[in-house]
């Protein structure tokens, strides 16, 4: 399950305001994307705007193309349901649902689609997705207690685990370690190097060398001044990226003259 | 809150002016005390000689439990009535105001809605007997001839309309502008976060709010519903203006024939009871304020108790 | 995984649930080329944009239909319309789409006909007070009294007067009652019992029933008076106990929201703590203090029931406050409608011009709290 992403000459509005322009890149399937560049530059609108979550705010729209397994995510009969669906996220504050247990929030996504699942059935995702996000063995024996009552890493990948037990074709992370201390961090990074293996991932990150560190390619993010739009500078091979950028900006951005 | 600041605590010597202002701030909080003892008091005290009452002071009762009974049977089946019809209303207003209008026509609509709830009950009384009422009266001919082998619509339908279903639908029109008010908020309030982590998952505008908002709206629902419950419950002009009543006990709801409640009752004997009679309203009065009391303390209670789960 | 296996790519995302499906950290990539085969199930047939509106114009064409043949009126041609709306769409949606899409589309239709439920009767409320007060106002309306008239003719200026002064007297017992309230339960109580049960208190007064409140009035003033007592102080009284917790909540809040910065660079400048209350604290949460206060008038102007048992009814002005019966809108109106007089239309109709003035009234204080709230938010402002 990972398919590759093709965005061709992506605009997204808010309203009249262009906040992101011209955007046309592919994103490999089974690998990790990092997006990053200064604060405001438009990596997490892009990012929602690949499942479709940006349309939450009213006002917002897109024009452009983004292309996942042949079809056109904002085709005319597609269903943003449907794509969220395919296109799982991880928010940037772990949110799990407080009034469900652990084993209720893993199962969130697939109970809406299956009125009745055995017993049996949910117990096997649960312990699968947990797994899966490396927190089967810390969780085990707490699977009816609130979610909320776990750490924050914990309930990070506990999201992450919610996210995987739909089986998506994309996982998309939006800065998903800001709010977590180092350990947790490295938990994550761990478990992003592990989900590479069946996911596309992209993720959008302020912290550079976690890009270096979980990332095969790297795109990066500019504007070019307040209120003007956010555009694409460069994407490239992570390894590039950070050794040898095609763009002054970039290797400005990255040895940290700015942003 | 946190604003007990520092200085009172080295208390080395307090000024005169401080102590004057801290002791008057703390009187005005006693008298509040002492007005709502005085108001638990007054009404027994008051209230206490109609217990040992003829049935002429009674209104025709035997006993002061063979008065208030018929009463408060009324009062409760006309505010139960009028919560049953307000609850759903209001919570559909409240999801269209927080969810589901576009915000241009959200805001405009939640101020709205806001106004109503200032109207006064005496207007909403005047509107619902000289108008609805009157409006009614078809259908409910219309419940007697087709669902007549109910006991609530067994008729013979009032031919003014002033029944106990009017005033209790005019309750509940009352009540839907307190009620939505509190639970749009509430609705308003869901962390982004929540609904946010629905959607991704795939929820559709529905499921997001089963999954994210009504959880957590749940304490905030039943409290609002509770305060709606109090103000139907005590609400007197309305209900003594709409309702023809006769001081029966019946579920029979188009009829003529009508319990009464116990504020409407209250309203519409006072200004002409002397003696006897006046302790008896008042007794009653009691009555309503210890059920009320109770109805307020367990809203509060479960928005307490909620708020000590959600930490 | 499943799909490959599956050829409607509607149900595979449900279905590929119930298949095995490899731990994902653990297992090898599954194979790609079978996968390649179908499409995700990203689209599904939809609905058109306007469906809705198809649905409906076509439920109301048939329910017209229908109700022109037998003759029916507005409302159940409404009420038909909309069954048939609420059943076409969801239907419709579940041939075309899926179940959870038609879901969705039936909450949607219920959440918003509960909308135009509700809001009917509140519209309803509104137009019949303006057609049939609109016509009774005018100068001789609201500046006569009642006072010796019979039939047509007579005002309502001794119910307006009477209504202010009340409402006055009981703001001016209120105010400073519930604001210094407030200021205990911020500034000094902390979490002591008595701002514990003060705050309780409070919460469980703002349930009082009115009438309640008036019958309160009447034991407390029956002690010093005598039976039979009434006069507008005593409205006054009535009114404060129901607008006393309304006040307290509202400067509560508004105390609550000045930022503690403010107290400590005012300690820190050595102004005590009363004079930063008064000078710093009080200043910065005017805005909503005045705005709550004017709310708070707007909800007890139009009480009725203890008015009606304390302040008793008059045909004449009485500017006394603390003797005999005083005449108010509310209780006017009360009057007006169930005892007309004869002939009853004039009192019928004075009743409803009565209604029109109180609802201005309390419109009006409301949106002067509004305007007042936003002409005197300083920098905190919302």
């Amino acid at each position: 399950m990972a398919k590759s992403i093709d965005v061709s000459d992506l605009n997204i509005f808010y309203r009249d305001f262009l906040a992101v322009e011209g955007v046309s890149m592919t994103i490999p399937a089974r690998s990790v994307t990092a997006l990053i560049g200064p604060s405001g530059c438009g990596k997490s609108t892009f990012l929602r705007s690949l499942n479709r979550m940006h349309e939450v705010i009213p006002g917002a729209r897109v024009d452009g193309k983004i292309v996942i397994d042949g079809q056109d995510l904002y085709g005319p009969d597609v269903d943003p349901v449907e794509v969220r669906r395919q296109v799982g996220m991880v928010f940037q504050r772990p949110n799990p649902f407080p009034t469900m247990s652990i084993y209720d929030n893993v199962l969130a996504g697939i109970r809406l689609n299956s009125r009745r699942i055995p017993k049996a059935k949910a117990d096997e995702i649960v312990e699968k997705s947990l797994r899966g996000a490396n927190l089967w063995t810390e969780v085990r024996d707490r699977l009816g207690k609130p979610g909320a009552g776990l750490s924050g890493g914990q309930q990070q990948r506990l999201c992450i685990a919610r996210a995987i037990a739909v089986e998506p074709q994309v996982l998309l992370m939006d800065e998903p370690c800001s709010a977590l201390d180092p350990i947790s961090t490295s938990a994550i990074e761990d478990l992003i190097h592990e989900l590479r293996a069946d996911y596309t991932i992209v993720i959008v990150t302020h912290n550079m060398q976690q890009a270096a560190r979980v990332s095969e390619d790297t795109a990066f993010f500019n504007l070019a001044g307040a209120g003007l739009p956010g555009r694409l500078i460069e994407m490239n091979p992570t390894k590039k990226i950070f050794s040898n950028p095609e763009e002054r900006a970039t290797e400005a951005y990255i040895s940290g003259r700015f942003g | 809150m946190a604003s007990s600041v520092a200085p009172t605590r080295s208390r080395a010597k307090q000024r005169a002016g401080d102590r004057i202002f801290a002791g008057a701030t703390r009187v005005a909080g006693v008298i509040i005390l002492v007005a709502l003892a005085g108001v638990a008091v007054f009404l027994t005290v008051e209230g206490f000689p109609a217990f040992g009452a003829d049935s002429t002071a009674l209104f025709g009762a035997s006993s002061f439990v063979g008065f208030v009974w018929p009463l408060l049977f009324g009062t409760l089946l006309a505010a139960f009535l009028a919560l049953l019809i307000a609850t759903p209303l209001s919570l559909g207003v409240a999801l269209v105001i927080s969810h589901y209008a576009p915000r241009k026509l959200a805001r405009p609509v939640g101020y709205a809605v806001d106004l109503l709830a200032a109207v006064p009950s005496v207007v909403y009384g005047l509107w619902g007997s000289a108008y609805f009422g009157t409006k009614l009266v078809p259908i409910y001919e219309w419940l007697e001839a087709h669902l007549g082998f109910l006991p609530f619509f067994k008729g013979p339908a009032s031919a003014t309309g002033r029944t106990i279903l009017t005033a209790a639908i005019v309750l509940a029109i009352m009540a839907i502008p307190i009620i939505t008010a509190i639970t749009r908020e509430v609705f308003l309030q869901t962390p982004k976060l929540h609904e946010e982590a629905a959607l991704a998952l795939g929820a559709t505008r529905w499921e997001m709010i089963r999954m994210a908002v009504f959880p957590y709206a749940r304490s905030g629902i039943v409290s609002a519903v509770m305060l709606g419950l109090g103000r139907a419950l005590g609400e007197t002009m309305a209900v003594a203006m709409v309702l023809s009543a006769s001081g029966v006990i019946t579920f029979n709801l188009i009829s003529s024939t009508n319990p009464s409640t116990i504020a409407a009752n209250i309203a519409l004997q006072f200004p002409e009871a002397t003696g006897l009679k006046v302790n008896a309203l008042i007794a009653s009065g009691l009555v309503l304020f210890v059920i009320t009391f109770a109805v307020n303390f367990a809203a509060r209670a479960i928005v307490a108790r909620a708020e000590k789960a959600h930490q | 995984m499943a799909r490959a296996k599956t050829p409607s790519t509607h149900s595979a995302s449900s279905d590929s649930l119930s298949e095995e499906q490899p731990v994902p950290a653990q297992s090898a990539p599954p194979e790609t080329a079978s996968r390649r085969t179908t499409p995700l199930p990203l689209s599904h047939p939809t609905l058109p944009r306007w469906a809705p509106w198809l649905v409906a114009g076509i439920a109301a064409a048939a329910a017209g239909l229908i109700a022109l043949t037998l003759g029916w009126g507005l409302v159940p041609w409404a009420f038909l319309a909309v069954v048939l709306y609420a059943v076409a769409l969801p239907v419709w949606s579940l041939l075309v789409e899926n179940r959870r899409a038609a879901t969705d589309r039936v909450v949607s239709t219920l959440v918003w006909v509960a909308f135009a439920l509700a809001l009917v009767p509140l519209v309803s409320l509104i137009e019949t007070v303006l057609v049939n007060g609109l016509g009774v106002i005018n100068g001789q309306f609201l500046t006569y009294s009642m006072r010796n008239i019979i039939g047509p003719g007579g005002g309502i200026y001794h119910a307006i007067m009477g209504t202010l002064l009340v409402t006055l007297a009981a703001a001016v017992i209120s105010v400073p009652v519930g604001l210094l309230t407030a200021i205990y339960l911020v500034e000094y109580g902390g979490r002591g019992h008595l701002a514990r049960t003060i705050t309780f208190l409070v919460d469980v007064m703002t349930g009082i029933p009115s009438i309640v409140a008036g019958l309160f009035a009447y034991a407390l003033f029956l002690l010093f008076f005598g039976p039979g007592v009434r006069m507008g102080f005593g409205g006054s009284i009535a009114l404060s106990l129901l607008m006393i917790p309304i006040v307290v909540r509202s400067c509560e809040e508004m105390i609550k929201l000045v930022p503690d910065e403010l107290r400590e660079a005012s300690y820190a400048l050595g102004v005590p703590k009363w004079r930063t209350i008064v000078k710093v604290v009080l200043p910065t949460a005017m805005a909503g203090i005045i705005t709550g206060v004017t709310l708070a008038i707007a909800r007890v102007i139009g009480e009725t029931a203890p008015l009606l048992i304390i302040a008793g009814s008059t045909d004449s002005l009485n500017l006394n406050l603390f003797g005999e019966r005083m005449m108010t809108l509310p209780v006017f109106i009360y009057y007006s409608f169930t005892q007309p007089g004869v002939p009853p239309e004039y009192g019928i109709e004075r009743a409803w011009g009565a209604a029109l003035v109180l609802i201005a009234i309390v419109m009006a204080l409301n949106l002067l709290a509004r305007l007042l709230g936003r002409f005197f938010s300083p920098k905190t402002g919302r």
